[in-house]
C-alpha cells in the first residue's frame, strides 16, 4: 500500500488548518495521522465484523474455541464435534470469500468511478456484471449447469463483454483526434450501458423461458450469494487478488494523475492510453473474479466508492476496498442470521441485503452531507 | 481552420449594426450566407422529420398486417375503412389496433422522456430509469402481486404508475437537499441509490415467493401485447400533459445544457425548470412503464441516435425522439411476433436486441458523446 | 541542454489539418510568446510541441531526440505543460494538487521525498498560494485556481515549460504577476518558456522571442521589436492599430484604432502586406 499513501497527504480539514508556515513538518506529520484515521478505523471495522461474522450468529463460537478449532484443524489435532465443521467448512470460508469479493468489488467500482469521472460508472452499470449474468443464466437455464461451471461461464461472460465494450469504445473514429476531454471515457460508458441494457433484456427473457424452479435458482445467483463459498473458491480468489491488488497499487499513482484530465496527465509524463488500458484491465479482472465467485453481488461496487468517500472525505482506493468488504460481511451476517428470523426461515442471498442496507445508507449520507459536490 | 480564421476576422468588421464604413472591412456574403445556411438546416430537418413520420405510418400499418396470421395491406385498409364484423381477417386487424396504438404511445413517451432526462441530468448514463422510475414501478408491481394477489395486466397499471411516481418524488426530494438543489450529480446518485434499494426489497419478496416471481417475470420483460382499450384510455390524459410539458421545454433544456450558471445568467429559474421537466418525465415514463412494463432501451438509445442527426438543439431532439422511438418499438414488436412462431418475443426484449447493434454503430461513428 | 525543435510539423484533428508544414525552434533559455488570432493553430502547436498531439507529419525533437520515442516520464522531467482547461478532482486540496506535479520525479520505489516537499513549497511560495495550501480547490476564485495550476506546473521543475494561456481568468495585476513569475523562473533557473498568450501587449513586453501565427503557419518570428508591427497586427488579427514604444519597457505597444475614436488610416497600403 505504500504507493497509495506515499503522495502528499492532505485530507486536513480546511477549517482546522492553522496557517503557520514555520510549523510545516509537524503539521505534515499530524495531517498524515489525521488522514490515516478514518481508513484505519474502516480496517478495524472490517476486522471486528469478520470476528462477529465467524463467532456470533445462529451458531456461536467462543474465542478460545475458535483458536482451538483452527489450530487443531491446521495441525490435524482433535476436532470439536459439530463446531469444527461449522467453523471450518461453513463460517470461515464464507467470511473469507465474502471479505475478498468485497475488496474486489470495492476496488473495481472505485477504479471505474475515478477513471471515468462518473459516480455512476461501476461494473454493475457499465455492463460487465450483466455479461457475467447473461452467461451464467444461460448456463443455468439452458444447460442446467451449477457450481463451478456457472462460475466459469460468469467469468467468461464478464471478460468477453468487457472486451467487446472496450473494442467498441476504442474503434470509433475519434481515435486519431488526440485526447480532447473525456470522449474516450464517455464512449466506454455508453457502450457499456448499451450492452448492459441488451444483456439485461436477454436475462429477463431467459427467466421467462425457464421453468419456475430454475428461474428461482437463477434469481438467487443473479442477486449474488455466498452459499457456494468453499476453501477451493477462496483459494482461487486469493491467488487472483495476489496478482490484482499489487496491480492496483502500481496503477494508483497514474490514476491520481489521470484525474487531472488527459492533457495535464500527458504533460506529467503519463502514457494516457496505456495507463487507462491497464486500469480497465485490472478493474474488469477484479469485477470478473468476484462475480465468478459469488455472482454479481448487487451494488457493492457501486456503493463502496461513494460511501467510503464520504467517510474518509476524499476518494480513496483502500477505503473503498475496506468499505466493500464491510458491506458484504455485514449484509451476509444479516442475511443468514437475522433475515431468517424475520422472514420465517428464508435465508436470503447476500446481494439482496447489500442493496437494501447500502442504498439507504448512501441516501442518508446524501441527505445529511452539505458538501457541494455531494 | 483557415476558413474559420477569415470568418472571425470579417465577423468583427461586419457587425449587423454598421453599414460598410470607410474603415471597416466591407461586409461580404458570409453573414447572409450563414443565415440561409441555418434556414437550410431547418428545412432539411423538417424534411427528415416528415420522412420519419411517414416511416412511422408505414411501420404502424405493417404492425396491423403482420403477425401469426399475415394479412395484405389492402385487407388492413378495408378493415379500417369498411369494417365487416363477419370477416375474420378484419377482426384480426381490429384486435391489433390497441397493440399498435400502445406501441405508438409508449414509444413516443419513452423517447421524449429519455431525451428530456438526458438534458435534465446532463449525463450520458441518464435514462428515465435513473430517477428511480423503473425500480419504483417494479417494486410496486411485486407488492401488488405478493400482498394483494393482483394477477392481471390491468391490475398492475395503477401500482406501477404510483410506484414510479413515488420513487421519482423521493429521488427528487433527496437530491434537492443541500445548498445547490438538485444538481445533475446528486440526482443521478440519489436515483441510482434509491433504485438499488428498491430492487433489493423487490428481490427479498421474489426470493421468498416463487409464485410472485412466476407472475412478475412476465411483466418484467416489457411487452405491448395483450392490452386493450380499457387499459389505454385512462393513461391518455397523463401522457398528454407530460408530452405538452416536455415538448414545450426545448428552450429550457437548451439553456440548462450550458450549465447551471449560464442558464441562470440567461434568466432561467434552474430549480423550477428542472422540477417541471422532471414532472413531465414522470408522467410520460410512469404511464408508459405502467402500460408496457419496463422498456429501458428506448429512452437511452433514441436520444443519442437523434442527436447525431439534429445536433445538440433540444427543440429538434424532442420531436425527433417523439417520432423515432415508436418506430423502433413497433418494428421490434413486429419482429418479436414472427421470429419465434408460434411463440412471441416481447417487445421489451426485441427492442434491446434490435437497438443494441444500432447503438454500437452510433457509438463507433460518433465523435465522443457530448451532451 | 533543452532545445525544442519542430520540423515540417503537420498536426491534425480527424481529417482537419490545423498546422501544416511548420518548422521552428523554441530558443533555449528564453521566453517565447506564441501569438495569433483565435483558431490560428497556436494552441494546437503547443499541444504538438508537448506530445499531446501526435504529428501527422514531421517531428518534434527535444535535444535532437523525437519526443514521441522517449519514455513519457523521463520527458516529463524535462518538458512541462499546463493545458488550457485542466480539470481538478472534486474536493482536492491545493497542496495535494500541486504535489501531483511531482509525479514524474517519483518512481515505483522512490516515493514522496523531502525534495518533493521542498519543490511543492517553492511552487506554492512562488505563486503566492501558500496561504491556500490546505484549502479545497472548489472554494477558490478563478484567479486563485489558475495560480494553483501554475504552481503545479512549476512543481514539476522542468527545463522547458509550455503554458497555454496561463493568464486567463486573471485580473491585470495577477496577469503581470504570473508573467513576472515566469520571467523570474527563466532568469534564475534558465528555464525555457513558451507561452500561448492572447494579450499582445503583454506578450510583446515579456517575450524574448515572438512567434506570430496565422492559418496554421508562422507568419513572423523574432524579437518583439522586429515582429510586432502595425502591418503584422493587421495581417494576423485584421485589426488596425498604431504601434508605439511602451513607455516603460520600450517594447512595441499596440493601440487599437477601432471605429469610434479616430478616423482610420487608408487600408490600401496595409492590404499590400497581407
Amino acid at each position: 500500500m505504500t504507493a497509495l499513501k506515499s503522495a502528499p497527504e492532505t485530507a486536513f480539514d480546511a477549517d482546522t488548518s492553522p496557517k503557520h508556515p514555520d510549523h510545516l513538518p509537524l503539521r505534515r506529520v499530524l495531517s498524515r495521522t489525521f488522514f490515516l484515521r478514518p481508513t484505519f478505523f474502516l480496517g478495524l471495522a472490517v476486522v471486528v465484523m469478520f470476528a462477529v461474522y465467524v463467532l456470533l450468529g445462529s451458531y456461536t463460537v467462543t474465542i478460545p474455541d475458535f483458536f482451538t478449532i483452527v489450530i487443531n484443524h491446521l495441525t490435524g489435532g482433535e476436532k470439536i464435534p459439530g463446531a469444527s465443521f461449522i467453523v471450518m467448512e461453513h463460517k470461515l470460508p464464507r467470511a473469507v470469500v465474502g471479505t475478498m469479493i468485497g475488496v474486489a468489488f470495492g476496488l473495481a467500482g472505485a477504479l471505474f468511478q475515478t477513471m471515468l469521472r462518473n459516480p455512476l460508472a461501476s461494473p454493475d452499470i457499465i455492463g460487465i456484471s450483466y455479461g457475467a449474468s447473461a452467461a451464467a443464466v444461460t448456463a443455468i437455464v439452458i444447460f442446467g449447469a451449477s457450481g463451478a461451471v456457472v462460475s466459469g461461464a460468469a467469468l467468461g461472460g464478464a471478460l468477453g463483454v468487457a472486451a467487446i465494450i472496450y473494442a467498441i469504445s476504442r474503434g470509433g473514429s475519434g481515435a486519431g483526434g488526440g485526447s480532447r476531454g473525456n470522449a474516450a471515457g464517455n464512449r466506454l460508458i455508453l457502450a457499456g450501458v448499451g450492452i448492459a441494457a441488451a444483456l439485461h433484456a436477454v436475462v429477463n427473457f431467459l427467466m421467462t423461458r425457464a421453468d419456475i424452479r430454475t428461474a428461482a435458482d437463477a434469481l438467487i445467483w443473479l442477486n449474488g450469494s455466498l452459499n457456494s463459498a468453499t476453501w477451493d473458491r477462496a483459494g482461487v480468489l486469493a491467488v487472483s487478488l495476489l496478482v490484482l491488488v499489487p496491480a492496483v497499487i502500481a496503477l494508483a499513482g497514474p490514476l491520481r494523475i489521470l484525474e487531472l484530465g488527459d492533457d495535464a496527465a500527458a504533460g506529467l509524463g503519463i502514457r494516457v492510453n496505456a495507463a487507462r488500458l491497464g486500469l480497465v484491465l485490472t478493474a474488469v479482472a477484479l469485477a470478473a473474479v468476484a462475480t465468478a465467485a459469488a455472482g454479481p453481488v448487487a451494488f457493492v461496487a457501486f456503493l463502496a466508492g461513494p460511501i467510503s468517500r464520504r467517510i474518509v472525505r476524499k476518494p480513496s482506493l483502500p477505503a473503498s476496498a475496506l468499505t466493500g468488504a464491510l458491506i458484504v460481511l455485514l449484509a451476509d451476517f444479516f442475511a443468514s442470521n437475522i433475515a431468517p428470523v424475520i422472514l420465517d426461515g428464508t435465508v436470503l442471498p447476500v446481494g439482496v441485503i447489500t442493496g437494501a442496507l447500502g442504498a439507504p445508507f448512501l441516501l442518508w449520507l446524501l441527505v445529511t452531507s452539505n458538501r457541494k459536490e455531494a | 481552420m483557415k476558413l474559420s480564421t477569415t470568418t472571425t476576422v470579417q465577423g468583427r468588421g461586419s457587425g449587423t449594426l454598421v453599414p460598410a464604413g470607410p474603415g471597416g472591412i466591407s461586409p461580404d456574403a458570409s453573414a447572409p450566407g450563414r443565415g440561409s445556411g441555418s434556414r437550410g438546416t431547418a428545412g432539411r430537418r423538417t424534411a427528415w422529420l416528415l420522412a420519419a413520420v411517414v416511416v412511422l405510418a408505414v411501420v404502424s400499418a405493417a404492425s396491423l398486417a403482420i403477425g401469426a396470421r399475415g394479412l395484405p395491406l389492402n385487407t388492413v385498409w378495408d378493415a379500417l375503412t369498411n369494417f365487416n364484423p363477419e370477416d375474420g381477417n378484419h377482426a384480426v386487424v381490429i384486435a391489433r389496433i390497441p397493440r399498435t396504438v400502445l406501441g405508438l404511445l409508449a414509444g413516443a413517451a419513452l423517447g421524449l422522456a429519455g431525451a428530456a432526462m438526458q438534458g435534465v441530468a446532463r449525463n450520458p448514463l441518464a435514462d428515465p430509469g435513473i430517477l428511480g422510475l423503473n425500480a419504483g414501478a417494479a417494486l410496486a408491481v411485486v407488492v401488488g402481486i405478493y400482498v394483494f394477489g393482483i394477477g392481471s395486466l390491468t391490475g398492475y397499471i395503477w401500482f406501477a404508475f404510483i410506484g414510479a411516481a413515488a420513487a421519482a418524488v423521493v429521488v427528487y426530494a433527496i437530491a434537492s437537499r443541500g445548498r445547490d438543489g438538485a444538481t445533475p450529480v446528486k440526482l443521478a446518485l440519489a436515483g441510482a441509490a434509491l433504485s438499488a434499494g428498491l430492487f433489493s426489497l423487490m428481490n427479498v419478496i421474489l426470493v421468498s415467493s416463487q409464485d410472485t416471481l412466476d407472475r412478475f417475470r412476465f411483466w418484467q420483460v416489457g411487452s405491448i401485447g395483450g392490452r386493450d382499450w380499457s387499459v389505454l384510455l385512462p393513461a391518455l390524459p397523463f401522457l398528454a400533459v407530460g408530452a405538452v410539458i416536455v415538448l414545450g421545454g426545448g428552450r429550457v433544456l437548451n439553456s440548462l445544457a450550458l450549465g447551471d450558471d449560464i442558464a441562470r445568467g440567461l434568466g432561467q429559474n434552474v430549480g423550477l425548470a428542472r422540477g417541471i421537466t422532471a414532472l413531465g418525465i414522470v408522467l410520460l415514463c410512469g404511464s408508459a412503464t405502467a402500460l408496457a412494463g419496463p422498456i429501458g432501451f428506448l429512452g437511452l438509445v433514441i436520444p443519442h441516435a437523434v442527436r447525431l442527426l439534429t445536433g445538440p438543439d433540444y427543440r429538434w431532439i424532442l420531436p425527433f425522439s417523439l417520432v423515432s422511438a415508436p418506430i423502433l418499438l413497433i418494428t421490434a414488436d413486429i419482429i418479436g411476433r414472427v421470429i419465434l412462431l408460434p411463440g412471441e418475443v416481447p417487445a421489451g426484449i426485441m427492442t434491446a436486441i434490435v437497438g443494441a447493434p444500432v447503438f454500437v454503430w452510433l457509438i463507433r461513428r460518433g465523435k465522443g458523446a457530448g451532451l | 541542454m533543452a532545445i525544442l525543435n519542430a520540423k515540417d510539423l503537420t498536426l491534425q484533428y480527424e481529417q482537419r489539418k490545423v498546422v501544416e508544414g511548420l518548422s521552428t525552434e523554441i530558443p533555449e533559455g528564453k521566453v517565447t510568446m506564441i501569438v495569433g488570432a483565435n483558431a490560428c493553430g497556436k494552441s494546437t502547436l503547443l499541444r504538438g510541441l508537448s506530445r499531446l498531439l501526435k504529428p501527422a507529419g514531421g517531428a518534434v525533437t527535444l535535444d535532437g531526440k523525437d519526443i514521441h520515442t522517449r519514455p513519457a516520464r523521463e520527458l516529463a522531467r524535462t518538458l512541462g505543460l499546463l493545458p488550457q482547461h485542466p480539470t481538478a478532482p472534486d474536493g482536492i486540496t491545493v497542496r495535494d494538487l500541486v504535489g501531483r506535479g511531482r509525479y514524474p520525479h517519483q518512481g515505483f520505489f522512490r516515493s514522496w521525498s523531502v525534495a518533493d516537499d521542498a519543490a511543492v513549497q517553492r511552487a506554492l511560495e512562488a505563486t503566492d498560494t501558500f496561504g491556500l495550501a490546505e484549502r479545497s480547490i472548489d472554494e477558490l476564485s478563478g484567479g486563485q485556481r489558475q495560480r494553483v495550476w501554475i504552481a503545479m506546473a512549476l512543481a514539476q521543475e522542468t527545463d522547458v515549460l509550455l503554458l497555454d494561456e496561463p493568464t486567463t481568468y486573471l485580473d491585470l495585476a495577477h496577469q503581470v504577476e504570473v508573467l513576472d513569475l515566469v520571467t523570474d523562473l527563466n532568469r534564475s533557473r534558465g528555464t525555457t518558456v513558451a507561452i500561448v498568450l492572447h494579450d499582445l501587449n503583454l506578450a510583446a513586453r515579456y517575450a524574448d522571442h515572438v512567434i506570430a501565427m496565422k492559418g496554421g503557419r508562422i507568419v513572423a518570428e523574432g524579437p518583439a521589436i522586429d515582429v510586432v508591427t502595425e502591418e503584422l497586427v493587421f495581417n494576423v488579427f485584421g485589426l488596425e492599430s498604431r504601434v508605439v514604444p511602451d513607455p516603460i519597457s520600450g517594447t512595441p505597444l499596440i493601440v487599437p484604432i477601432g471605429r469610434h475614436h479616430a478616423s482610420p488610416v487608408s487600408t490600401n497600403e496595409l492590404e499590400i502586406a497581407s
